[in-house]
């Protein structure tokens, strides 16, 4: 019984394997036989990335000892696609499953592919033609965070039909652009999706070096004190440990950060602990057990301080300074008019003061750094990182090397949402490979994750709105206090956005808005999908519904009234242009609204069979700026060149967490070279190969970096005309490019042999282009804040039980004002994966924190929505081109989850005559407030 | 450091007791490992030199009539016992509960057995089998014994299981004419992923009376109890809006719910079970009703 070894059949080939100590099988499948498709996302049994199918069941691999398997048939990812056909003539066939998710969208960051598609395939052997509610059962507990479950069901279901019928799988309608050209507006499959879909793709965890070390990095784990003794010489005693660090040993800079940089890379003694996650001391050993087992031998000893565990609680004048410079990261403030002016014009004022929780990204792929020396001496870093060139940047900063002494290579993201934006374990990585000379990598667990990234702005939100009986706003005030945490992250731009949008997607003369950025000792707070904007659009949109109800006014009515048009001034002074979809996106909805809910849908329904459950529709808009703005120079390059096999390559320092960029900028080139997808590759985020693209954030790509792959292709065309009109002695116009080939006058040249004559001649056909947006104002100055708006409109339907105070949100209707949808299957994937990030922000996800310690610190707790969560979602694109986006198009990644909330709780409202003002929705306070009501 | 040293598979009840007895300590049993590999790995459990694995042990994998019982192993993965035709017959309770035990990967290795041996007061399985008047099989150097469910917990997450007791299986009686069973449960989708109420209801009815009935709750107490005295208002009564209204009356009276931060107030949790036991205890009658 005692086994020796383990026998076990992994895609149909048997192993016999000796026992390794505390194994799990996904460990087996990674470390020892580099099956590395199977994803540790959590590694606690709650995410189902690692999910493998063991003797025909779906698993669990993270949780499943490896000498469990013994005996037993194992299919991973790598064991779904098929390969045909003999020797030198072989070919991959894929299964069913994987090109469906191809196909349908459904893959986006990737991570979560091989669990779903797994866990999917299992379903299939045992249900070959399941329902939606059997897929959302056997689903549940595969988290998708990029949320393209709608996808997923539907490619379930094409897989299912195409086995059943031996054809190939029927690709889905996609809405595509109104105004499409033959590339750009058009359906396209992601460039890296078979990787995604075979487990072939490879993220920064499934990277070995040999002689690789692994770190593991000592944490606070008390939210406020000074360090007053630090040991780690048990550490350094145990065998197997090769270097243990501390604040003393870091080179030069002694912070980090992405603007201020006030953020320690250790805290060194008699320095302050501000939050939980602050670094004591790093760790690297020959394994992770290793260095986790140092990890715990470091012992510490603090002073400790009081904690300071809420933005207002910062701002109060007795509260200790966490900072040296005090507690006011910063004061923003917007002025528009004379508000009091306003207030003594209005006939009718309200105001209240709403609360919104932290959230926390909870992209699948924890964190994960590796870093080495090339055999010259360069530092290089394998890192998932929103802003590459920002990174090589600190960690040159911190290490005192040139920064072309450090390369940073990145890798495939699996969910960024923002929160890769700031360093995580990129230095401390570095760090240890200077000191040891030897590669070191520095995965977080989830528990790591949760505690020490950047969350989103908890924030209270006082607003008081001013109207005419006629339902014209006159006069909005806000208050806005944001707790951004221990340090500064993006925590200014954060709460500029969300001071700047807190008065809504209307025009309103007068405005005045104060806003003050506090540090507490809680985790920091940084960028997050919908940057500030989502937390001031919980208050105003909520407002807007009381409004509309004090003035007995349809609430579409009320928005319509007031709405953001060409030609309004927003109250930052800025003036509208073009691009205001805003009316549109608001009549798109109400007419799929009236049609589906007749003209009454905000009035709240019984279910005929169940009493206990109530149903009503809600409203809210939303505008969201696209790019960094506010006078930041906000520039992206890009370079194309012409491959010795007549090939193009787009190359940018922009980052693919899974948005789709890829596909964007192959799109741009493919159109403006001539070219078919195919003759197009990407290469992203390598500082040594790729210009730089700027922060990945503002939903601000598809415009800049896609601009500059615009007029990069425009100077290659016209870098290989002059070339060919010289050579060929034609006239410019008579030269076009087409697939793979320059059609010269009535001659066609392959353009593998333009590129190896120009080569032969030494010109290497290569063009780089800088494209800078247009010049924007700083805060305070009027003018234009930023190049850009989108603007959406949102209708939810929720279900509420009136005994436990359940939500349920079946359906979803929502118009987006995209500019130009270039890419038209990722922004389905944004839209739907907005809308259910949406959805988990409003009645699931609360990041809680107790005096700064994360009581939410396992996936476990810190729930985000399953695909049980998946409403019917219909959605309209709307188009209304901006000047200087690429073809018209602008932002859609935050857009698209801003109104869903306000949407949900105005629906909650409706439905019950409850108004949520703290998120999330909190189903025992509904019930109180019901019974309340009835009392 | 790692989870364990040793992870033994036993393939018979003697060569589980036997290897525990070699084992270099400290020692435990292990059946599907959903939850305590993971106690173990976050440092919520006592790390363990040695594992022994009770999955290959055949009688603990069976899920079978034996005469007047029906007797689940203990290392059954749940989601057999929730698609099995013969509990789903038998004991509708059990299968709903344990359809709802972690998630649908998690099912497929968690049992019945961890379950109740982890001894959590708002266990989904346990709560069934409690109200089902379920026995534990137990295995140990003594030989076979049987325990009353409600014997086997001595407090939250304690049970009265001896170091090297195994948990056999569970068996209760099979389903008699009128007789039915139901579980439902309430969740809060924020934060621990632990029910704020479940609740299980077994009964028999004799024409429009309820003649016989066993309710219980979770997480109600330290150990899980039942509601006697809410069974004693159905007993012998009519199941009418009446004899409802006096059995929430007797809920508040008699059942303990406590507040735990962050998951429920006890308010709350005194509102859902009156609202829970209405609905279960319905769904429980009409189930009896159709094989009357």
């Amino acid at each position: 019984m005692k086994e020796m070894n383990i026998k076990i059949t992994v895609n149909e080939k048997e192993y016999l394997l000796p026992i390794i100590e505390g194994e799990m099988l996904s460990d087996l499948l990674r470390e020892r036989l580099r099956l590395t498709g199977t994803k540790i996302g959590c590694n606690e049994s709650e995410c189902g990335a690692c999910t493998v199918v063991i003797d025909g069941e779906p698993v669990l691999s993270c949780s499943y000892p490896a000498v469990k398997a013994h005996d037993k048939k194992v299919t991973t990812i790598e064991g779904l696609a098929k390969n045909v056909g003999e020797n030198g003539n072989s070919y991959t066939v894929l299964h069913p499953l994987q090109d469906a998710f191809i196909e349908y969208g459904a893959v986006q960051c990737g991570f979560c592919i091989p669990g779903q598609i797994m866990t999917s395939y299992a379903l299939l052997e045992k249900t070959p033609n399941p329902e939606v509610k059997d897929i959302k059962y056997a689903l549940k507990d595969t988290l998708c965070r990029c949320a393209g479950y709608p996808s997923i069901i539907g490619a379930i279901q094409a897989a299912s039909a195409s086995i059943e019928s031996g054809k190939p799988v029927i690709s889905p309608v996609i809405q595509t652009s109104s105004v499409g050209k033959r590339m750009v507006g058009q359906v396209s499959r992601r460039p890296d999706a078979i990787a995604k879909v075979t487990g072939k793709a490879i993220y920064s965890d499934d990277i070995q070096f040999e002689g690789m070390l692994h770190a593991r990095v000592k944490r606070a784990m008390i939210s406020a004190g000074i360090l007053t003794e630090l040991d780690v010489s048990e550490a350094l005693a145990l065998p197997g440990v090769q270097a243990v660090l501390t604040a003393k040993d870091v080179p030069n800079a002694k912070t980090h950060g992405l603007f201020i940089k006030d953020w320690p890379v250790l805290v060194g003694i008699g320095d302050p602990i501000r939050y939980v996650g602050d670094a004591l001391a790093i760790v690297a050993a020959d394994t992770r057990e290793i260095a986790s087992e140092a990890m715990e031998l470091i012992k510490f000893k603090y002073e400790p301080l009081t904690v300071v565990s809420s933005a207002v609680q910062a701002h109060l004048p007795e509260t200790r300074k966490i900072h040296e410079s005090g507690n006011l990261l910063k004061h923003i403030k917007v002025q528009k008019g004379t508000v009091s002016e306003g207030f003594d014009d209005a006939d009718v004022i309200l105001e209240h003061t709403y609360h919104t929780n932290p959230n926390d990204h909870a992209f699948i792929e924890p964190e994960c750094s590796i870093a080495r020396l090339t055999d010259e001496g360069k530092l290089e870093i394998y890192v998932g990182s929103q802003i590459p060139y920002s990174d090589r940047e600190q960690v040159a900063a911190v290490l005192g090397l040139p920064e072309n002494q450090v390369r940073i290579i990145g890798q495939l993201i699996g969910g960024g949402f923002g929160g890769k934006e700031d360093i995580a374990g990129q230095i401390h990585a570095a760090i240890l490979t200077m000191k040891t000379k030897k590669p070191v990598k520095l995965l977080f667990d989830r528990q790591e994750s949760l505690i020490v990234h950047p969350k989103r702005h908890a924030t209270q939100i006082n607003i008081k709105v001013g109207a005419k009986n006629d339902g014209q706003l006159v006069a909005v005030q806000t208050e806005l206090h944001g707790d951004t945490g221990a340090y500064a992250s993006l925590g200014e731009k954060v709460m500029t956005r969300a001071t700047t949008h807190s008065s809504g997607p209307y025009e309103v003369p007068n405005v005045n808005i104060d806003c003050y950025a506090m540090y507490t000792n809680n985790p920091p707070a940084g960028a997050f999908r919908g940057f500030g904007v989502m937390q001031s659009a919980f208050a105003v949109e909520s407002m807007m519904d009381t409004l509309a109800e004090a003035l007995q006014l349809d609430p579409i009515e009320l928005r319509r009234k007031n709405a953001l048009r060409v030609g309004s001034m927003t109250n930052t002074g800025q003036l509208l242009r073009d691009s205001v979809g805003l009316l549109e996106c608001i009549e798109k909805v109400e007419n799929a609204l009236h049609e589906k809910a007749g003209p009454n849908p905000f009035v709240p329904v019984q279910d005929p069979d169940d009493p206990t459950i109530v149903r009503a529709w809600g409203f809210a808009v939303a505008y969201k700026n696209t790019g960094l703005g506010g006078g930041a120079p906000d520039k992206a390059g890009a370079e194309i060149e012409l491959l010795p096999d007549g090939r193009f390559e787009v190359r940018s320092a922009s980052a693919e967490l899974g948005q789709g960029l890829p596909t964007v900028l192959q799109l741009i080139a493919s159109e403006e070279l001539g070219q078919g997808t195919e003759q197009v590759q990407v290469l992203l985020s390598d500082t040594d190969l790729t210009p730089d693209g700027g922060p990945t954030t503002a939903s601000r790509q598809t415009y800049v970096t896609g601009n500059a792959v615009k007029y990069a292709s425009k100077a290659m065309r016209d870098l290989l005309t002059s070339e060919l009109t010289e050579r060929y002695d034609v006239s410019p116009e008579k030269i076009e490019f087409k697939e793979g080939l320059a059609q010269i006058d009535r001659q066609e040249v392959q353009l593998s042999s333009i590129s190896e004559n120009l080569r032969k001649d030494g010109i290497i056909p290569k063009v780089s282009y800088t494209y800078w947006a247009p010049e924007t104002k700083p805060l305070g100055q009027g003018g234009d804040m930023h190049v850009a708006f989108s603007f959406a409109a949102q209708a939810a339907l929720v279900e509420v039980n009136t005994i436990t105070g359940e939500v349920k949100v079946p359906e979803v209707i929502v118009a987006n004002d995209v500019g130009f949808a270039i890419n038209p299957l990722g922004l389905k994937g944004q839209v739907e994966g907005g809308i259910i990030m949406g959805i988990g922000h409003a009645l699931v996800e609360d990041f809680i924190l107790e005096e700064g310690r994360v009581i939410t610190d396992r996936l476990a707790k810190y729930r985000v929505p399953s695909i049980y969560y998946t409403p019917e979602i219909t959605s309209f694109i709307v188009e209304h081109p901006t000047a200087d986006g690429p073809y018209g198009a602008k932002g859609i990644g935050e857009i698209c989850l801003i109104p869903t909330i306000p949407a949900i709780t105005n629906a909650i409202y409706n439905a019950i005559g409850v108004r949520v003002d703290k998120l999330p929705v909190d189903q025992e306070k509904l019930v109180t407030e019901i019974q309340n009501q009835k009392q | 450091m790692t989870i364990w040293k040793d992870y033994q598979l036993a393939y018979s009840l003697v060569e589980a007791v036997e290897a525990y007895d070699q084992a270099e300590k400290p020692v435990c049993f292990v059946s599907g490992g959903t939850d305590l590999l993971l106690e173990i790995q976050q440092g919520s459990h006592p790390a363990m030199k040695t594992l022994i694995d009770l999955n290959h042990i055949n009688e603990m994998r069976e899920l079978k009539v034996m005469g007047e019982q029906i007797f689940i192993g203990a290392a059954v993965p749940v989601s057999q016992i929730t698609n099995s035709a013969l509990i789903k017959e038998h004991a509708m309770a059990v299968a709903e509960a344990t359809g709802l035990i972690g998630g649908p990967q998690v099912r497929n290795s968690a049992t019945l057995g961890g379950n109740v041996a982890h001894a959590l007061p708002a266990a989904d399985g346990m709560i069934s089998l409690v109200a089902m008047d379920a026995i534990a099989i137990t295995y140990s150097h003594s030989g076979y014994s049987k325990k009353k469910i409600l014997d086997l917990f001595k407090g939250p997450g304690v049970s009265a299981l001896g170091n090297d007791e195994i948990l056999v299986g569970f068996e209760f009686q099979i389903k008699k004419p009128g007789e039915g069973s139901a579980f439902d449960r309430v969740m809060r989708p924020q934060g621990v992923a632990l029910p704020i109420l479940n609740h299980a209801v077994w009964l028999r009815k004799k024409d429009d009376v309820v003649e016989d009935v066993r309710i219980s709750f979770g997480p109600s107490g330290p150990v899980p109890t039942r509601a006697l005295l809410v069974e004693e208002v159905f007993r012998g009564n009519k199941l009418s809006d009446e004899t409802i209204s006096r059995a929430k009356a007797t809920i508040l009276k008699t059942v303990k719910f406590r507040t735990s931060k962050m998951r429920a107030t006890s308010e709350y949790r005194y509102h859902l079970a009156q609202a829970l036991l209405e609905k279960v205890v319905k769904i429980a009658w009409n189930r009896a009703g159709e094989t009357e």
